[in-house]
């Protein structure tokens, strides 16, 4: 059995920038298996800007933002191989397949998962009426508009105001195609706020708060679908059906890390982001086996992806160097309308001067403020104006900050009352 | 004449009938409405072979089923689909109904059902963990089993094939007239065929068909049942079927895993007035998941991945309509077929078959092909067998659609196998690429690029299913 120091599954933005920093950190024998025939993954499709204002200060397209990455892959010479699918990961080992090789299994001293996410589809929702073609999942239709180049519908219905929904809104109204209305079952939307700006309100195009999709009409293709708007528990109140023409649904109702593979390898996943639970190190449970980007939890920028698989890929170096450090691990709690943490646990011994936690609020919140504890002590309390569920947040905290709490239980990120 | 036998209706008792009619020596044409077989009933229902315990003693239907459920096995093996005898359940909930599980049980036995048994609700829990506190009692029948409905029916049809049954798709007849000998046969396109014998199995539209020729009228009204499909994920939720004994709220839903490892939820039933009602609604939906939790607990509903609606052919008067049509020598209805349908299929086309041979005074051939191979299925390979495998042919090497491991080797076979899917559903049913949890998110586009390629439609052409159901636009 051929053996690697560190596997990456997935070469989209996570593998990639993971690839890079493993080797920066001093790992020469790295490979990157990716499904599809070209890195980049999503990124290629992606063909609108707003990429790298973090990572870059400029504004980049996805298939640009990807390219810069690849680019240092190809100088790093960090081999990849393409068309492969990984089927099966364990602790220290990965199957995979594709067409040269056939099935094969190489030993890996360490895996970084960056297996990304996928749409959930219409079946998950239960939205009743009829089956007929024309309804899509957001990023289906995006592929098959910027890479294949087809026209997917003129008439235009969206569920979900979640970012790709939004950006195909857009790419839509651009291609010809009107958009009448993008219907949201959120009293919020669960996307970026420039992306609302940007792709609906500068083409008028309505978003429907608290609502959803009742029936769908059209037995082989998609004729119309009906809005209603929703209560307080999300169900439809009578009356307020409202009917639509239209050949297309699209639907940008909610983003799932893939992880089948974490599962299949024991890696525990938390019900929260449905991604693996990890350390400041992006360790999941498993010894050896760490993840980043989307396959983690949904991010909105590509840039975070970036810098959150650049510390996992350089963790995943530091382990195969120098083995695995005994674990002093206190828990990061998400309470007060803070949903969960990325990392879920933080060993203030052997943590970098600084780590970034990232989290996502459940609701929208005015004028409040985020803060810290360490125990019931409160440490951090950052003002902020709004905060929303599309977009993630952060808090750095300093290993320093932890040397007066030697006996420190568990950390604490809530919202609080400004 | 054109044809000794025309078979309208593609689904799996035509298809079935078509198999067993192709063991004589007869030129048989079979005649779908849509794009392929299993366009209808036969791809929306619980995918359940019964036991036999249900019918009345001494009925076609008990007959049949009893035979059908028998031959399963056995036809599994030789046309090579999906098959598994996990057994099943029928869960009693009130003490006092306790006596109709007893009913069941004495059903079974005169109906030649093998190895009941009756079960407390201790026992009943025993054996499947998940069962809730309600359950008094249960009659547990291993001989039970669930089928994959489109292997089964794709099976039949490739076998007919083989053996010389011509299929014709798209062609939705309109028009069946008397002629000295036999029957013409007219098509919505225009064409028009000639047939000593006519086979109705037209599912819920027999009644139509029947109607154009019997001065004894038919009615079929469909009764449509709305399902739940969970991610594989929690596909041994029950490893057996799980009926509810009939009672005050209703027939009852059924739990079970499905040939393929899915766990189903359903079917509710109602009347409707289309023949091609087969939407989903939100309080058929809610139904489902009230009754299931009567038996099983903690129903893990966040996992579904797609719900589905099919169309029960109920007979007015309750039972099978296969034989001669009265006023109508020569033409043979199948007709009414609801559950146990899919059980009684292998059945029913023995049945059917036995009896236009012995009208027609026909023999069987010399040479019948009795076995037919599917699709491989690289996912249930072993490691050497898959690289030896895509050493010979690449393309079982290139996975296509994620959740369910399906290679581009097994997608070409597919489309270009005798029969071949010319629609996404088509390929779908065959080798499940886009019946997985994303739902042919990420596979629909290259899926639709090897169609092209080999049947040198284009990508505007191609439908979900049926001529309609275009996925794209001409770029104008």
């Amino acid at each position: 059995m051929k053996e690697h120091d560190v596997v990456i599954i997935g070469g989209g933005p996570a593998g990639l920038a993971a690839a890079i920093s493993a080797r920066k950190a001093g790992v020469e024998d790295i490979i990157i298996l990716e499904r599809s025939h070209q890195l980049g993954g999503i990124l290629n499709q992606c063909i609108h800007n707003g990429f790298g204002l973090h990572t870059f200060k400029e504004e980049l397209t996805g298939p640009e933002y990807a390219q810069r990455f690849i680019d240092q892959v190809e100088e790093a010479k960090i081999p990849y191989l393409l068309d492969t699918m990984v089927l099966d990961v364990q602790s220290h080992k990965v199957s995979y397949i594709n067409k040269n090789e056939g099935m094969v299994t190489i030993g890996a001293k360490a895996i970084v998962l960056a297996m990304g996410c996928r749409e959930r589809p219409r079946g998950a929702l239960n939205i009743p009426g009829y089956r007929p073609a024309g309804i899509y999942c957001a990023g289906t239709a995006q592929r098959l508009m910027n890479i294949e180049g087809y026209k997917v519908g003129s008439n235009v219905v969206i569920l979900g105001s979640g970012d790709i929904g939004l950006i195909m809104a857009r790419r839509l109204t651009l291609e010809g195609a009107k958009v009448q209305v993008v219907a949201e079952l959120m009293p919020f939307s669960g996307g970026l706020k420039r992306n609302i700006v940007q792709c609906l309100d500068d083409y008028d195009i309505p978003l429907k708060l608290s609502h959803t999709v009742i029936g769908i009409e059209g037995k082989e293709r998609v004729t119309g679908v009906t809005l209603a708007q929703v209560d307080d528990q999300r169900k439809p109140i009578p009356g307020t059906e409202e009917h639509y023409e239209c050949d297309t649904l699209l639907l940008s109702v909610g983003l799932l890390p893939e992880n089948e593979l974490s599962r299949n390898a024991k890696v525990r996943i938390s019900p929260v982001t449905n991604g693996p639970v990890v350390d400041d190190t992006m360790q999941t449970s498993e010894d050896g086996i760490f993840a980043c980007g989307n396959v983690l939890h949904v991010h909105d920028l590509v840039d975070y992806v970036s810098e959150e698989a650049s510390l996992s890929g350089k963790n995943a170096a530091l382990y195969v160097l120098q083995g695995r450090l005994e674990k002093c691990e206190i828990p990061l709690m998400a309470t007060d309308g803070v949903r969960y943490t990325v990392p879920q646990t933080i060993d203030v011994k052997t943590m970098a001067p600084l780590v970034t936690v990232r989290f996502r609020v459940g609701n929208v919140f005015k004028n409040r403020s985020v803060s810290v504890y360490y125990d019931d002590k409160r440490i951090m309390c950052i003002k902020k104006k709004v905060l929303a569920p599309g977009e993630m947040e952060q808090v750095i905290l300093q290993k320093k900050s932890f040397e007066a709490y030697p006996e420190l239980k568990q950390i604490t990120i809530k919202i609080e009352e400004a | 004449m054109d044809y000794d036998v025309m078979i309208i209706g593609g689904g799996v008792t035509g298809c079935s009938i078509a198999r067993s009619l192709s063991q004589y020596e007869l030129s048989i044409c079979l005649l779908e409405k849509d794009e392929d077989v299993c366009s209808g009933t036969s791809k929306a229902n619980s995918g359940i072979v019964h036991a036999g315990y249900d019918p009345i003693p001494h009925t076609l239907k008990a007959k049949l089923n009893v035979m059908g459920s028998e031959m399963m096995p056995q036809l599994s093996h030789d046309l090579d689909f999906d098959y598994k005898q996990n057994g099943s359940m029928i869960l009693c909930f009130d003490k006092e109904n306790l006596p109709k599980l007893n009913e069941l049980y004495d059903r079974g036995i005169a109906n030649g059902v093998k190895r009941m048994q009756l079960l407390s609700g201790d026992e009943a829990r025993a054996l499947e963990p998940n069962l809730t506190d309600a359950v008094q009692g249960a009659l547990y029948c291993p001989t039970s089993g669930i089928v994959c409905p489109f292997g089964l029916t794709i099976a039949f049809a490739e076998n007919a094939y083989a053996n010389g049954v011509q299929f014709k798709f798209n062609s939705q007849v309109k028009t069946i007239d008397k002629i000295d000998g036999g029957y013409k046969i007219g098509l919505a396109g225009g064409e028009s065929y000639t047939t000593r014998y006519v086979v109705n199995a037209a599912g819920v539209y027999a009644d139509v068909i029947h109607n154009m020729v019997s001065d004894k009228k038919l009615e079929i009204v469909p009764k449509r049942g709305n399902y739940l499909l969970l991610d594989k994920e929690v596909g041994d939720y029950v490893k057996h079927t799980i009926f509810q004994l009939p009672g005050k709220m209703g027939k009852g839903v059924l739990v079970t895993p499905t040939a393929h490892g899915n766990l189903m939820v359903g079917p509710t039933s109602k009347v409707v007035d289309d023949k091609d009602d087969t939407s989903t609604y939100s309080t058929d939906l809610e139904e489902i998941s009230t009754m299931a939790s009567m038996s099983v607990k903690n129903l893990p509903l966040r996992k579904v991945i797609t719900s589905f609606s099919g169309l029960r052919a109920h007979e007015i008067g309750d039972d099978f309509a296969i034989g001669q049509a009265s006023g109508a020598p020569g033409f043979f209805d199948a007709a009414g077929i609801e559950s146990p349908g899919l059980s009684c299929s292998p059945a029913i086309g023995e049945y059917v078959a036995e009896m236009i041979a012995k009208v027609g005074n026909v023999r069987k051939k010399e040479h019948f092909i009795t076995t037919r191979k599917g699709i491989l299925r690289t996912k249930d390979m072993t490691s050497e067998e898959r690289t030896s495998l895509i050493k010979e042919k690449p393309e079982y090497g290139t996975i296509v659609c994620r959740c369910e491991q399906i290679s581009e080797g097994e997608i070409i076979d597919a489309i270009t196998r005798p029969l071949g899917a010319r629609s996404l559903d088509g390929i779908k049913r065959r080798t499940r690429a886009g019946m997985g949890r994303c739902q042919a998110g990420f596979c629909t586009p290259r899926t639709m690029e090897l169609l092209c390629e080999k049947t040198g439609m284009t990508m505007e052409q191609i439908c979900k299913n049926k001529k309609g159901s275009e996925l794209l636009e001409e770029n104008k």
